[in-house]
């Protein structure tokens, strides 16, 4: 039962990698920032999963924490994105 | 196999291919609002089963040891599922007003409402 959950992670760790081609292939700034969120949602998914895998509950911790912290980027990049402070 | 490892095995196979499926679309579709649509809502929902298998697991070595630990880990996985639920249209919603008002247009698009509205 064990094992289920690190090749899970194997496997959201590849979602991540594929994900990360968009970021570095994104013809405009936008489509960066959409893979950037993707990423971002997978890495808290990820973090869930290892914590079982792991044994270890403070990675739960850290996966909220990176939800809020990660929604806050995103704003920030979208307001610089917009323009006009 | 008992019935919960199955329920947990299928929900962890639900949330890789929805996870899957919105990378694909990630990568594959045209322009940045079908990217958009593809990427957010399918992650999301991926993202939500992986984390309802957790929950599941810990819920059944609750019954099965009754080591309040896993009731602490049921209970912050909860938390991060509504912290996900949260935040996540909110940032695709301001990815999407941000590209449109950047001056991105939409592929293959023929009306274009925001455009007409905005002053």
């Amino acid at each position: 039962m064990i094992d289920i959950w690190f090749l899970t992670a194997l496997i959201l760790m590849i979602w991540i990698a594929l994900s990360i081609i968009r970021v570095a292939a994104g013809p405009t700034a936008a489509d960066r920032v959409v893979g950037l969120d993707t990423i971002n949602t997978i890495v808290v998914a990820l973090m869930i999963i290892l914590s079982v895998a792991y044994n270890q509950l403070i990675y739960v911790d850290i996966a909220i924490v990176y939800a809020l912290l990660s929604f806050v980027s995103t704003l920030y990049i979208a307001k610089y994105l917009e323009g006009g402070f | 196999m008992l019935w919960w490892e199955l329920v947990i095995y299928i929900f962890v196979a639900i949330g890789l291919t929805f996870n899957g499926l919105g990378v694909i679309g990630l990568l594959r579709f045209p322009d940045v609002y079908t990217r958009l649509h593809a990427a957010t809502k399918a992650t999301t929902f991926g993202s939500i089963f992986t984390s309802l298998a957790v929950i599941g697991w810990a819920f059944a070595q609750l019954i099965s040891t009754g080591n309040s630990w896993n009731l602490t880990l049921a209970l912050h996985t909860f938390f991060a599922i509504i912290c996900l639920l949260l935040t996540n249209p909110v940032g695709a919603h301001a990815i999407a007003r941000a590209a449109h008002r950047s001056g991105v247009k939409p592929k293959q698009a023929v009306v274009d409402r925001l455009e007409e509205v905005k002053e």
